[in-house]
C-alpha cells in the first residue's frame, strides 16, 4: 500500500497507454499526436470521434466510462485518456480487492 | 405535468436518432418498426447515442431520460401527441405508412415525414387530413445536429407548422422552414456535391481523404463530403439522389457507379463499418 494514496502501478503504465492510444489516433486520422496535443482543438478529433475514442478504450483496457467521467475533457489528449484509464483500473482493482 | 408521447415509425438511423433527441430531451417515445430484431439494435443504438449526448455535453442538465417504448404494432401510435416517420427513403412506401397512421390517430396530430428529399405534398393523396402533413429533415445524428429543416406542402395547416415548431424547440433544436420541392434546400445542395466528390474519386483526381482535407481545409466544411456520405448512409444517399433525379432531371443528381458499387458491396458507410472510412470501432 502506497502512503500517499495513490496507486503505484499507475504511472509506470500511464506512459506506455498514452502510446498505445496516440498510436490509434494516427491510425485514425493518418496523424501522430503528441501525447500532450489537444485532439479538439487542432482537428484531430471531432464529437463523431469522440465516441469512437470511449469505446476505443473502453474495449482496449476493459474499463467502463461513465456517469460524471463522460465529459469531452477527458478525452481532448492522450494524456489525459491514459489517466482516465489508469483511475478507472485502479478503482476497479480497489474494488476488486475489497 | 402531462407530457405527450412522441411516436416515432422506422428504427433505422434517422428513427433511432430523433428517439435518442426526444427520450434525452425528456420526452417519451413509443418506437415502431416491423422487425423486433432492428428494434433490439435501435435500443443498443439509443443507449450509444444517449453516452455520445452526454459525452458532447448535448443532454439538458438535470433532465433524466424518458422512457423509451418499443413495439411492433403501429396501432400503438394513436395516442401519441405528435408522430414521426422515419421509413426507408422511397415516397410510396412513406405514403403508404403515412395513409395507414392517419387512421390511427387523432385529428390535428401532427403527422411528420422525415425525409431527405421527398416532396411532401406527393405523399399526402392518401392522409386523410392533409393539413396535418408536414416534413423535416434531421441531420444525422439528429441528437448532435441542432438546425433542423422543416417543409411546408402547399396543403400543410398553419397549426400544423406551430406544432411542429413547438416540438421542435421542445427538443432543443432550431429550425428553418422552407417550401416543398424535392430536396427541399439542404439536399438539393448537398447531394449533387457528394456525388461530385464520389466522381472525382473514381476518376482518380484525388482520394476520399484528399477530398475532405480541401474541402475541409480551404473551404470550411465541417466534416468533409465524402465522410458526410458515411455519416448519411450510402444507401440513402443514393435512393435520395434518385429521388433529386426522377423530380428535377439535373445528371448531377443520377447517383455515380462509385456510390452504386458501395452499395452492391454492402459498403454504407459509418453503420456497416466501411464507405469511403473503415470504421473499425463503429458503436454498433
Amino acid at each position: 500500500m502506497s502512503a500517499q494514496g495513490q496507486p503505484e502501478a499507475a504511472p509506470v503504465a500511464t506512459g506506455a497507454v498514452e502510446e498505445e492510444i496516440a498510436r490509434y489516433v494516427a491510425e485514425k486520422t493518418g496523424t501522430l499526436p503528441e501525447v500532450g496535443q489537444d485532439l479538439f482543438a487542432t482537428g484531430l478529433a471531432n464529437s463523431m470521434f469522440a465516441l469512437e475514442l470511449v469505446v476505443f478504450l473502453e474495449r482496449t483496457y476493459s474499463v467502463t466510462v461513465a456517469g460524471a467521467d463522460l465529459q469531452l475533457p477527458n478525452f481532448r489528449t492522450a494524456e489525459s485518456m491514459a489517466a482516465l484509464v489508469g483511475r478507472l483500473r485502479a478503482e476497479a482493482a480497489a474494488d476488486g480487492d475489497g | 405535468m402531462d407530457v405527450p408521447i412522441l411516436a416515432v415509425v422506422g428504427a433505422g438511423v434517422m428513427g433511432t436518432g430523433i428517439s435518442t433527441l426526444a427520450v434525452g430531451r425528456g420526452l417519451p417515445v413509443v418506437l415502431v418498426d416491423v422487425d423486433e430484431a432492428v428494434l433490439e439494435r435501435a435500443r443498443v443504438a439509443i443507449a450509444s447515442g444517449l453516452r455520445h449526448s452526454q459525452l458532447v455535453g448535448a443532454l439538458p442538465v438535470g433532465c433524466a431520460p424518458a422512457e423509451l417504448r418499443t413495439t411492433v404494432s403501429l396501432d400503438d401510435v394513436a395516442a401519441a401527441g405528435a408522430v414521426i416517420e422515419a421509413v426507408t427513403e422511397r415516397a410510396e412506401l412513406k405514403a403508404e405508412l403515412l395513409a395507414k397512421v392517419s387512421t390511427l390517430v387523432r385529428p390535428g396530430t401532427a403527422l411528420i415525414s422525415n425525409t431527405s428529399g421527398i416532396p411532401i405534398d406527393e405523399m399526402a393523396a392518401g392522409v386523410r387530413r392533409p393539413g396535418d402533413l408536414i416534413g423535416t429533415h434531421f441531420m444525422n445524428p439528429a441528437y448532435l445536429i441542432s438546425m433542423v429543416e422543416v417543409i411546408r406542402g402547399p396543403r400543410t395547416a398553419d397549426e400544423t407548422v406551430d406544432s411542429v415548431l413547438s416540438l421542435l424547440t421542445r427538443l432543443g433544436r432550431r429550425a428553418v422552414v422552407v417550401r416543398d420541392a424535392p430536396g427541399f434546400v439542404t439536399s438539393r445542395l448537398l447531394h449533387p456535391m457528394i456525388n461530385d466528390a464520389a466522381r472525382v474519386v473514381s476518376e482518380g483526381t484525388a482520394t476520399a481523404e484528399e477530398v475532405d482535407a480541401l474541402m475541409q481545409g480551404c473551404l470550411g466544411h465541417p466534416t468533409g463530403p465524402l465522410r458526410t456520405a458515411d455519416l448519411i448512409g450510402i444507401d440513402n444517399l443514393v435512393d435520395a439522389l434518385t429521388v433529386l433525379h426522377a423530380r428535377t432531371g439535373d445528371e448531377r443528381c443520377r447517383p455515380s457507379e462509385l456510390l452504386l458499387e458501395k452499395v452492391r458491396r454492402g459498403e454504407l458507410g459509418r453503420k456497416s463499418g466501411r464507405g469511403f472510412y473503415v470504421y473499425r470501432e463503429a458503436a454498433s
